[in-house]
C-alpha cells in the first residue's frame, strides 16, 4: 500500500471548485456568469491535474485564470443578507452542538500531525511524515463535516451551496498566495535579492554596529513587504547584510540576529498586501468592503513591534 | 539593476490598486525576462511553483463547506450568545485572550485557530457579541473595525508565537541557512531568542485591544448623544 499523501485532498478541493463552477453555470438568474464558471472550472482542473500536467500547460492555464480575473470577468454573486432570525432560531435549537464540529478540526489536526507520521501499517509508514499536518487537517475537515451534517440534520446540498458562496466571496484572491510564491521563486532564480543586499551594503555606513542592526532589520521588513514572505527575505538579507556585517564584522551573536531578524520580517508581513493569505483573504472572508482593512488595523501593531524588536536586537546582539 | 524592475512594478501596481494577480504575474515575467530567462521557461516555472504551493489554499478551501454548513445553522449566533453571558468581557479582551491562547498554543506546536476556521466563524462574532452586549447595536464601521482587529489578533498570535517552537519552518530554516554557511547555531537558542519579541508583541496587542474598546465606547457615546444634539426641526419624531 502506498503511504497516504495530501494529493486526494487537493482533488477534493478541485472537485469542489468544479462543483461551484457547475452551480454558477446552472444559475440562469446571474448575468455575465461565464467568466466565473471558467475561472473555477480551470482552477479545479489545476488542483486535480497539477501533478500530471506538464508545467508549461499548468502555466498557461494560470495565465488564463489571471486574464479572466484582470478583465473583471470573475464576479462575486449578489450579496444576500443572511436570515439572522432563522439562524438565531437554529442556534437556540442546536445549542453547543453547532460549535463542537468546528473544534474537531484543530483537535484532529494536532493529534494527526503528532501521530500520523509515525504510525506503521504492515511495516510501512501510514503517511508521508512531511505531509502529516496537512493530511491530518484534511481528515479533521472530513470528520467535522460528517459530524456537522449529523448534528444539524442537513443534507449535503447545504455545505455545498453555502461553502460555494464563501468560495466566491474570496474569489480570485484565493490564488494570490500561490502566484506570490511563484513570484518569489522567479525573484530567487533571477538573483534579485543579491542585487538589493549589495546596494544596501554599499549605500549605508555599515561599519557602525547600530547601523548594521538597523539596516538588517529594515532590510528584512522591507524585502518581506516586497515578497510577502519573510522566509524568502531571510536568506537574501541575512546573507547580504546580517552575516557579513553583524556577525563577521562586529562579532554579533548569530542566534539573536537570526531569531529577531526573522521577527522583523514578520512585522513587514503584517503590512503588505503581498501576504495575501494573512491580510487580504481574511478581509474578504470577513466580508469587509475595504480589502485593506486588516492591514490598516495592523500598521500600528507592526510599527510598535518592529521598534521593540529593533531595540531588543540592538541591546542584545553584541552583548550575549 | 534591471532585475529590480519587478519590485518597482509591484510597488506601483499595488499603490495604484491594479488587479493584484496581474501585477504579480507582470512583475514576475518582467524580472525573469530582464534576467535573460526564456518565456517558455517562465511559463513552466509559474506552473510548477503554483502546483507545488497548492497547500497555501488547501486549509481555507477545505474549511469553507464546514463553516458554511455550521453558519447556516447559527454558529456565529451561538458564539455571540455564549459571549453575551460573560458580562466582563469586552471585544478587546476577547481578542487579547485569543491572541494569548494562539501564541501559547503555537509556541508548543499546536496550530489552534486560523482565519477561516476560527476567526470568521467564532472569534469575530464573539468580539462583536461582547461589544453589542456592552453598547447595544453597532454601526457598520465599528463592526468592520472589530472584524479587522480579529484578523489581526490571529496574525499577531500566529507570527509572534511560532518561532518559539523548535520544530517549525522558521527555526529550521534559520538553522539550515547557518548550516549552509558552515556555522552551527543551536535550535534552542534560536527559539529562545524569539521570546522577548513575543512578549513585546503581546503587550502591543494589549494596547491595541484597549484602543479598540475605547473606540467602541466612544462610538456608542456619540450615537446616543446624536438625537440630543440634533433635535429634529418640525419632523414628526415619534
Amino acid at each position: 500500500m502506498m503511504p497516504l499523501t495530501v494529493e486526494p485532498f487537493y482533488s477534493v478541493c478541485g472537485l469542489f471548485m468544479i462543483g461551484v463552477a457547475g452551480g454558477v453555470a446552472a444559475d440562469a438568474r446571474r448575468p455575465k456568469r461565464w467568466g466565473s464558471v471558467g475561472f473555477w472550472a480551470l482552477l479545479g482542473a489545476v488542483f486535480i491535474g497539477g501533478p500530471v500536467f506538464p508545467p508549461v500547460f499548468s502555466g498557461y492555464l494560470i495565465l488564463a485564470l489571471v486574464a479572466l480575473a484582470a478583465t473583471g470577468h470573475v464576479r462575486p454573486p449578489q450579496r444576500v443578507a443572511p436570515d439572522r432570525a432563522g439562524r438565531f432560531r437554529e442556534a437556540g435549537r442546536l445549542g453547543n452542538r453547532v460549535l463542537w464540529p468546528v473544534l474537531a478540526v484543530p483537535a484532529t489536526a494536532v493529534a494527526g500531525s503528532l501521530l500520523l507520521g509515525r504510525w506503521h501499517w504492515r511495516g510501512r509508514l501510514l503517511a508521508e511524515p512531511a505531509q502529516a499536518p496537512l493530511i491530518a487537517l484534511g481528515v479533521g475537515v472530513v470528520l467535522a463535516l460528517l459530524w456537522g451534517l449529523r448534528a444539524t440534520g442537513s443534507g449535503v446540498r447545504v455545505p455545498a451551496a453555502q461553502g460555494g458562496r464563501l468560495l466566491e466571496l474570496v474569489g480570485w484572491a484565493l490564488i494570490l498566495p500561490q502566484l506570490l510564491a511563484a513570484l518569489g521563486g522567479i525573484f530567487a532564480t533571477a538573483g534579485v535579492g543579491e542585487v538589493v543586499a549589495g546596494l544596501t551594503a554599499r549605500a549605508l555606513p555599515t561599519q557602525l554596529p547600530w547601523v548594521a542592526v538597523t539596516a538588517y532589520c529594515l532590510g528584512m521588513a522591507l524585502f518581506t513587504m516586497c515578497l510577502g514572505n519573510a522566509f524568502a527575505a531571510f536568506a537574501v538579507i541575512t546573507g547580504g547584510i546580517g552575516l557579513p556585517f553583524i556577525v563577521r564584522l562586529h562579532g554579533g551573536n548569530p542566534a539573536i540576529m537570526a531569531a529577531m531578524g526573522m521577527l522583523a520580517g514578520y512585522c513587514g508581513t503584517l503590512v503588505t498586501p503581498m501576504a495575501a493569505n494573512f491580510n487580504i483573504v481574511p478581509a474578504l472572508l470577513l466580508d469587509l468592503e475595504d480589502r485593506h482593512a486588516v492591514i490598516k488595523a495592523q500598521v500600528p501593531i507592526a510599527l510598535a513591534v518592529f521598534a521593540a524588536n529593533l531595540a531588543l536586537m540592538g541591546l542584545c546582539v553584541y552583548r550575549y | 539593476m534591471l532585475k529590480l524592475i519587478g519590485i518597482a512594478i509591484v510597488g506601483v501596481g499595488f499603490a495604484l490598486r491594479w488587479n493584484a494577480l496581474l501585477v504579480v504575474v507582470v512583475a514576475g515575467f518582467a524580472t525573469g525576462l530582464a534576467a535573460g530567462l526564456p518565456w517558455h521557461d517562465l511559463v513552466a516555472e509559474l506552473g510548477r511553483l503554483f502546483v507545488q504551493n497548492r497547500a497555501l489554499a488547501l486549509p481555507a478551501v477545505l474549511m469553507l463547506p464546514v463553516i458554511g454548513l455550521l453558519e447556516h445553522h447559527g454558529l456565529q449566533e451561538r458564539a455571540e450568545s455564549l459571549i453575551r453571558q460573560a458580562r466582563s468581557l469586552t471585544a478587546g479582551r476577547v481578542l487579547l485572550l485569543y491572541t494569548g491562547v494562539r501564541q501559547l498554543a503555537i509556541s508548543v506546536g499546536i496550530p489552534l485557530g486560523g482565519q477561516a476556521s476560527a476567526v470568521r466563524p467564532v472569534i469575530a462574532p464573539m468580539a462583536e457579541g461582547a461589544a453589542r452586549a456592552a453598547t447595544g447595536e453597532l454601526s457598520p464601521a465599528i463592526v468592520a473595525t472589530i472584524r479587522a482587529h480579529a484578523a489581526a489578533a490571529d496574525n499577531v498570535g500566529n507570527f509572534f508565537g511560532e518561532d518559539i517552537f523548535v520544530a517549525v519552518g522558521g527555526v529550521l530554516l534559520m538553522r539550515a541557512f547557518f548550516a549552509a554557511h558552515g556555522m552551527t547555531v543551536g535550535l534552542w537558542s534560536l527559539a529562545g531568542w524569539g521570546i522577548p519579541t513575543a512578549l513585546a508583541a503581546f503587550a502591543v496587542m494589549a494596547w491595541r485591544c484597549r484602543a479598540l474598546d475605547r473606540r467602541i465606547a466612544r462610538a456608542a457615546a456619540e450615537r446616543t448623544s446624536v438625537p440630543v444634539d440634533r433635535v429634529p426641526r418640525g419632523g414628526s419624531g415619534s
